[in-house]
């Protein structure tokens, strides 16, 4: 019965199948034509309501911002290109549109370089599909719940945003912990602020004469846990012996400047012997206080180094200024590694295996196969996956306006966040906003017409 | 020849042994310990991705003095800090709970209308006879990269004229809209690919249009329209852009609602981590239970 038709040759339908859509015109040469013998307002009630929406709510919005987007801020005048020029006067708008393109440039890359590489990694290991999962499985998620996920990770607070734990972690097992910021002598102390942070004895120091190195100001629960309390140095020969200790009695009854039984060696604390500006000795008070200088450091001044003062590190300013629009793409990154890897996955599981195998029988090493054979057979779908992250990366909202604190949210500004402040806050100004989103547009016209050329090739096959 | 050869290599590196045995001894161990580094290396990475989400997780599970004083990881050490009070106090705090199922209510209708108006679209465009057809097709072809940032400022306005700005209805109207270029395209070419005998069969038994795209086209079409349902519920579920613009501001959905609380960071994670939780608990489920037809969606849907 339907013999016509099977292999797809007939280039028209057989004429009985269509009795009565009127027009034979345009069929021609269409492997699919009308099987069902349409009427037209059929067809036209199943396309309806999919006309009408994309009609009202895509197509006249794109009509409607550009001529939007040459009228002034209250919609009445003209404005000619005002507006677009606002896009590159305006500061804010220029750093959206240099973070845009940051944006443009590192967020595909990175994520497809990342994709790249656990795709090929992953492809001959036995778990490669739990991995997989574990790297997809943020796509599935919010940006909104990406972005607090990330504002925890980036907390300042070392003791609370893990990533500033590791740096800090990382920091100071390279760059010893300073011991005691704050800490400083009375007036009636025998030491002197003596520039930089640093603080020197008021008077020098000689041999026999254990030297006392009184501060206060640090917390009692921040000393160093196994501080011991001080002791009073004994003299010893020619050298220069002395206590550095936190003149400070827990619940009062100490006196100043001397060594009460309860107060607590600095450990740690480095002293220097300084004669005429230049350092000749070194020591580092013990726990319970007490250091001893050579011989050599009879007759100066011993001065405390502002590096026993300094604050402790506290990690990097991640959503700072400088830093957040990195930051932001590392949660991108995050997000969309996962869609990179499984489309390159899915390109190498098409690969043809005989190939690679034969170059690698051929002697070629795995780096060799990848370089030279792997990644230019994959460059279409590479192409595929950098060309959809532009776009997606293009109008990126809701991880920056989550991520960035307020402070810095002018630093981290991207086009579509500015499209939203300039159009939806006080003062709003839809032309500006509408130059905006007229730009978006343009920027994707070059993707809609690979897409439209490419359906077309294939529907002509 | 050639087969042989590449078969007898795969065999051997199957085996788990080096490809060929002519290598040196110190190679084999080389290529054995890269193969160590590399799970090594996959497994670091694999816990570095993990950790975001568990981080968040686990802040989920404590108290907001624990919070303020440490970080997450110190549960490690002190796990009886766990607690489900966070949740509980999310559950009883009626702003979320409405929220969520504001969420729903935009979701659901959502979802169904774009398989809906999509499929009917998708069929008439792979079976159908119309002037223009393949013109109108390459039309919806080129909507799947339009920025949704495009449709903002005029929809807005749209929609205070007819009076449905900021409701559920325009929310789910403007979602359905952006939906559909990508329903049609994939549905289309889904259903381009029913066998003609088919419809043609179903035809001479007398089913009608209606019939044949309910009893035929629709069930065939089942793979795709479940791709189709899970990346569109996904896209609406987690959307916040367009429910910030167009939701009303009394019942707004969860995203919305959690984004308000991101003003206030710092003193209110108790809050935020177990919502942001909560937000994630049904797009996860969503994922792990469908994975398949959510790959299949993502490679359809490379071209948006």
């Amino acid at each position: 019965m339907t013999t016509a038709t099977a292999g797809g040759a007939g280039s028209a339908p057989p004429a009985d199948k269509r009795p009565d859509t009127g027009t034979g015109k345009g069929t021609g040469g269409r492997s699919r034509g009308g099987v069902t013998g349409t009427r037209r307002t059929v067809a036209a009630a199943f396309l309806l309501p999919a006309l009408v929406l994309l009609g009202a709510l895509v197509v006249y919005p794109i009509v409607y911002s550009v001529y939007r987007s040459f009228l002034d801020q209250s919609g009445t005048g003209f404005a000619g290109l005002d507006n677009y020029e606002a896009l590159f006067t305006d500061a804010t708008i220029r750093t959206a549109v240099k973070n845009n393109a940051i944006w443009v440039v590192f967020a595909p890359t990175v994520a497809t370089v990342l994709g790249l590489i656990f795709a090929v990694l992953t492809e001959r290991i036995r778990w490669g599909t739990a991995f997989k999962l574990i790297v997809f499985m943020p796509m599935a998620i919010s940006m909104l719940a990406a972005g607090i996920i990330f504002r925890l990770v980036y907390e300042q607070a070392p003791e609370r945003g893990v990533a500033n734990a590791v740096a800090v972690g990382v920091h100071d097992t390279f760059a010893e912990s300073s011991g005691f910021p704050k800490a400083h002598p009375l007036p009636v102390h025998p030491l002197k602020a003596g520039g930089g942070g640093s603080f020197v004895t008021k008077e020098t120091v000689r041999a026999g004469q254990p030297v006392s190195l009184p501060l206060v100001g640090v917390v009692p629960a921040k000393m160093p846990g196994d501080a011991e309390p001080a002791k009073a140095a004994t003299a010893s020969g020619d050298g220069i012996t002395g206590t550095a200790w936190l003149d400070f009695t827990k619940g009062g009854g100490g006196k100043p400047n001397v060594v009460d039984p309860k107060e607590l060696g600095l450990k740690g604390l480095t002293v220097e012997a300084v004669k005429d500006g230049k350092v000749v000795a070194t020591a580092t008070a013990g726990a319970d206080g007490v250091f001893t200088l050579p011989a050599s450091a009879d007759g100066s001044l011993l001065r405390l180094p502002a590096d026993n003062f300094r604050e402790p590190y506290n990690g990097v300013d991640w959503l700072g200024p400088s830093l957040v629009t990195p930051g932001i793409i590392g949660s991108y990154v995050w997000m969309w590694a996962g869609f990179a890897m499984v489309l390159i996955a899915a390109g190498l599981a098409g690969l043809p295996r005989e190939l690679l195998e034969a170059a690698r029988v051929d002697g070629a090493n795995e780096w060799q196969v990848f370089r030279r054979i792997t990644v230019p057979m994959l460059a279409p779908v590479l192409a595929v996956v950098l060309v959809t992250l532009m776009i997606n990366v293009l109008k990126i909202f809701d991880l920056v306006f989550i991520i960035a604190p307020g402070s810095s949210q002018d630093d981290a500004n991207v086009l579509a966040l500015q499209l939203y402040r300039t159009s939806f806050g006080t003062d709003a100004d839809l032309g500006v906003g509408s130059a905006i989103a007229v730009l978006l547009l343009l920027l994707v016209i070059p993707v809609m017409l690979f897409n439209v050329r490419r359906i077309r090739k294939e529907g002509r096959r | 020849m050639t087969t042989t050869e590449t078969s007898q290599a795969e065999q051997v590196r199957r085996a788990g042994g080096p490809a060929t045995s002519t290598q040196s001894l110190g190679a084999r161990m080389a290529a054995r310990a890269g193969g160590g580094v590399m799970r090594v290396f996959l497994v670091l990475v694999g816990l570095f991705w993990l950790m975001p989400t568990i981080g968040l997780l686990l802040s989920s599970l404590r108290g907001p003095e624990d919070i303020a004083a440490s970080g997450w990881w110190k549960v490690f050490t002190a796990p009886s800090e766990l607690t489900f009070s966070n949740y509980q106090r999310l559950l009883d705090n009626s702003t979320i709970t409405d929220s969520l199922l504001s969420t729903v209510l935009i979701t659901v209708p959502a979802t169904f209308l774009v398989v809906v108006i999509g499929s009917l679209a998708g069929y008439a465009f792979a079976w159908m006879e119309f002037p223009g057809r393949d013109w109108w097709f390459l039309v919806v072809v080129g909507l799947l990269v339009v920025p949704v940032q495009v449709a903002l400022i005029p929809v807005s306005e749209l929609f205070g004229t007819i009076g449905i700005f900021e409701t559920t209805f325009g929310v789910i109207m403007f979602h359905t809209a952006f939906g559909l270029p990508f329903a049609i395209f994939l549905l289309r070419n889904f259903f381009a690919e029913i066998p003609r005998e088919l419809l043609e069969a179903a035809r001479l038994d007398g089913a009608g249009e209606i019939r044949l795209f309910t009893r035929v086209v629709m069930p065939l079409g089942g793979p795709a329209i479940a791709s189709l349902g899970i990346f569109q519920f996904l896209w609406v579920w987690n959307d916040m852009l367009v429910a910030l613009i167009f939701a009303d501001s009394d019942s707004p959905p969860i995203t919305v609602a959690l984004q308000q609380q991101v003003r206030q960071f710092g003193n209110n994670i108790d809050v935020l981590a177990p919502g942001a939780f909560v937000s994630m608990v049904i797009p996860l489920a969503v994922f792990f239970a469908f994975q398949r037809q959510f790959v299949s969606g993502v490679m359809a849907g490379a071209v948006k």
